[in-house]
């Protein structure tokens, strides 16, 4: 190939790829969000008030309460680990949020939304929530997702009688 | 005794692939025809096997048979029997085992051809598919097998095992527990198969590529017997992704289609490389060039379709639709990293074998616009695994997880996606060879100006009625590119059916008839760029004109939004034939005052206390208007919450996915017998597109 139209296509995919890196970097720095566990997110409260950070916790279904009229979801998510390895070893997902909830010494968040109520909310649902801690102590939630529950860990069935 | 039996044939059509792979290898490198032959036969031996493999667990799953493991997760007794069968799909260990069977049968039909004129690429073809039905079956066999049964131990323990433990009894469970009722969704029966389909027959064109690297035939050969494998598995991908977003949009409840989840970017990103694959394997059959391109992209597809696999089994990334972890991520990541290190050595010694018949010498011709839809595919390919692998690089490198949202992918891929629907309008006028703006600006400049006016016209009633939107000068140049791909393409339609009606005296529908039946491909292509545009206009209504609201409302009053009044008026709640608890809203529509119809937006209660919300839902050509009935603990028929999306042209994303879908049908079908040359029109104006 001449010299001249190679160099004018190395120009132009060079010039395409820098776009690219350019979207990639700037749209990362515009949207990342911290994903913590309610550990951390209690340590670091009060650095990350007012920033947008993305939290997961096992959700105490006692402390579900809902306003239909304001549309207000309050409710407090218990802590469990991030480390998937982790779960491995502690018998699973479904075992390990099962955990987080009944033990009452595990770290707590309080957790406000407002909106319509997801079908999959219920006690020890893994709830994925992005939005700002608040300086009062309770994390603004704006985005609440709840893990898909058929693929949780191998439930084995309760004896029968 | 099934599951003894479906376990047994698991087991020997295991072996049977091990066979195929040695087999296939002895008599390539041994230059024996009998041991390639013997190779073929144990591999097309494998389909039956696997249906018979199949056949167990499907009877299992509608017989009810509690005692095994899988059954009992995916199925319970109320479950209607079309429900049971495509529960095979519902959970890890079936699912797994539908990709084997899929990948035995296409791998049987493939063997099924005439080989005579590629007998050199039938071990490695062999060898391909093997490995990969191997490599899903041994998952079965070791890590998620769909055959286990329970047993209770002497402890009163239950126990999953596929041989009985020490001194136990097997265990029946009285009822299992069913398949989640989200998945209980048309879309969502048919999404799955259809992913599936996709990913295993993007096999094929693969093991074709490897056979071509291995035995030197690196001529477009390979290309050619896989063009229709690759359109094909290209459809049921789009399908299958197409359904994914429908189900989410009708049964989520957050009217919305697509959520940038890590699984649904996973079963995207084959579908990237795989369409950018598509269009540059037509570059090298026309003029040799682009080819170790079209290797790489075909081999990045397959990788991409395991590491998609991958994604939804492994829960190596937090994802709403994540599989719970299981031992068999770290198998998936090795399979990946060696078939994909395999494949570049492959590559890699082939380098010199894959050069250029011809020479690329100007950026607008049409060589070099595939070349930049190539390179625009890309960019999007690594936006996308960036966004999903950056959680898991954060992690390692600072300690804690950083995870982008939807922000991240529009903004980043947004641009992209523009580029490529302008593309989709420039490239079919290009020529090939050389090319200059004189050239390009000649063919272009009819549809253009009418696109100009419609987008002055867009643009005109945005800034009259939507000033205050945001995403308002992205939107006017979305509908800007919109208009010129779809103002060149029907302009090329015109054009060809013109011209030949007035050479062949035909009337003009019948010619436009008769044109794309002769070339299937390129009118199928243009046709699928038309879905695409439709869909792209119906992405651009309802990502950037969405509006919503919620209210509270006692019955008589109302909510307003975007011109609509929804008056609520009365609620009822009954107990359904399947066992939930429904409860249903009815509202009445307005629209200056004048009355559209009721929606009757509902609040499902499983009685496995799984909720489901269920919009009522005005759609029409211009508009969606969504109504959620809200949910809440405790009945109060006398007020109600309610939130309302309205979503403005999003009937066309659906539209033009059927567009597309049929596009796609006509450029997979076979060729027509083609007519005498003598009678081929030509074009007076502009530039002639690419000869055929």
């Amino acid at each position: 190939m001449s010299p001249s139209p190679r160099i004018k296509f190395v120009l132009g995919g060079l010039l395409i790829l820098a776009a690219v890196v350019y979207l990639i970097f700037s749209s990362t720095q515009a949207s990342a969000q911290y994903f913590l566990t309610v550990d951390e997110l209690n340590d670091k409260a009060s650095s990350m008030v007012g920033r947008d950070v993305r939290v997961s916790g096992a959700i105490v279904g006692d402390s579900i309460t809902y306003d239909p009229n304001t549309l207000e979801l309050k409710f407090t998510v218990a802590h469990v680990t991030g480390d998937n390895a982790e779960i491995e070893t502690l018998g699973g997902l479904a075992a390990v949020l099962h955990q987080a909830v009944i033990d009452p010494s595990r770290g707590r968040l309080q957790v406000v939304y407002v909106g319509v109520k997801p079908d999959l909310m219920r006690n020890e649902a893994q709830a994925i929530m992005t939005g700002k801690m608040g300086a009062d102590g309770v994390f603004h939630a704006d985005e609440l997702l709840l893990k898909c529950p058929t693929k949780y860990e191998q439930a084995v069935p309760e004896q029968a009688q | 005794m099934f599951a003894n039996f479906g376990y047994g044939t698991l087991v020997l059509t295991f072996i049977l692939a091990l066979y195929s792979i040695f087999a296939s290898l002895f008599g390539y490198f041994r230059k024996n025809q009998q041991w390639v032959e013997s190779a073929r036969l144990s591999m097309q031996l494998t389909f039956p096997l696997l249906s018979l493999t199949s056949a167990s667990l499907i009877y299992l799953l509608v017989t009810g048979d509690f005692n095994v493991k899988f059954v009992y997760e995916v199925t319970n007794r109320a479950m209607p029997l079309y429900l049971k069968l495509t529960s095979w799909w519902g959970g890890q260990a079936g699912s797994l085992l539908f990709w084997s069977w899929l990948m035995s049968a296409f791998a049987t039909a493939v063997t099924l051809r005439k080989w005579d004129r590629d007998r050199e690429f039938l071990p490695w073809v062999v060898i391909v598919s093997s490995v990969t039905m191997a490599f899903f079956m041994g998952l079965n066999l070791f890590f998620e097998n769909p055959f286990e049964t329970f047993w209770q131990t002497f402890d009163g323990k239950i126990v999953p095992a596929l041989i009985a433990p020490a001194r136990s009894i097997p265990f029946t469970a009285p009822d299992g527990q069913g398949l989640n009722p989200l998945l209980r969704h048309p879309g969502m029966i048919i999404h799955p198969p259809m992913l599936y389909l996709g990913f295993v027959s993007f096999v094929i064109p693969f093991a074709f590529a490897i056979a071509a690297l291995v035995t030197g035939r690196t001529d477009d050969r390979w290309i050619r017997i896989t063009r229709r494998w690759a359109l094909w598995a290209w459809l049921f991908l789009s399908l299958g992704l197409v359904l994914g977003g429908r189900w989410a949009y009708d049964v989520l409840g957050w009217g919305g289609y697509w959520g940038w989840d890590p699984v649904e970017i996973a079963a995207f990103m084959p579908w990237l490389s795989g369409t950018a694959f598509l269009h540059s394997v037509m570059i090298q059959e026309k003029r040799g060039l682009l080819k170790h391109w079209n290797m790489i992209l075909i081999v990045l597809t397959y990788a991409l379709v395991i590491f998609g696999t991958f994604l939804t089994r492994s829960g190596v990334l937090s994802s709403v639709h994540a599989f719970a972890q299981s031992a068999i991520g770290p198998s998936f990541f090795t399979f990946i990293g060696v078939t994909f290190v395999v494949s570049i050595a492959l590559l890699l010694w082939r380098w010199a074998d894959l050069k250029s018949e011809a020479q690329m010498t100007s950026m607008l011709s049409r060589e070099a616009l595939f070349l930049l839809n190539n390179l625009l595919f890309m960019g999007i390919l690594v936006v996308c695994f960036w966004g999903v692998i950056f959680p898991l690089l954060s992690e390692l490198v600072t300690g804690s997880k950083v995870t982008v949202g939807p922000p991240f992918y529009e903004r980043a891929t947004g641009p992209l996606f523009a580029a490529l629907v302008l593309l989709m309008g420039i490239a079919p006028l290009s020529a090939w060879g050389h090319s200059t703006w004189k050239t390009l600006g000649r063919a272009i400049w009819k549809p253009l100006t009418v696109a100009l006016l419609f987008t002055a016209a867009a643009t005109t009633y945005l800034l009259l009625n939507h000033a205050n939107n945001e995403y308002l000068i992205y939107s006017i140049i979305g509908f800007g590119v919109v208009f010129v791909t779809a103002c060149v393409t029907l302009y090329e339609f015109w054009r060809a059916a013109r011209a030949r009606s007035r050479a062949q005296k035909e009337n003009f529908f019948l010619a436009l008839w008769r044109l794309a039946g002769r070339n299937r491909r390129r009118y199928g292509g243009y046709t699928i760029h038309l879905g695409v545009v439709l869909m792209a206009l119906g992405i651009i209504g309802i990502e950037m004109f969405q509006t919503e609201t919620q209210r509270t409302m006692k019955i008589g009053e109302s909510i307003e939004i975007a011109g609509y009044t929804i008056r609520y008026d009365s609620l009822a709640q009954f107990e359904h034939t399947d066992g939930r608890w429904v409860t249903r809203a009815e509202v009445s529509v307005f629209r200056g005052g004048e009355f559209l119809g009721t929606l009757a937006p509902r609040y499902d209660m499983y009685p496995d206390g799984q909720p489901m919300t269920i919009p009522g839902v005005r759609s029409t050509i211009q508009d969606d208007l969504y109504v959620l009935l809200v949910n809440w603990e405790g009945v109060n028929s006398q007020v109600a919450p309610f939130k309302v999306y309205h979503n403005p042209l999003v009937n066309w994303l659906w539209l033009g996915a059927i567009i597309f879908i049929f596009g796609t049908l006509v450029a997979a079908w076979p060729e027509a017998d083609p007519e005498p040359v003598a009678l081929r029109p030509r074009s007076a104006a502009a530039q002639p597109s690419a000869a055929d």
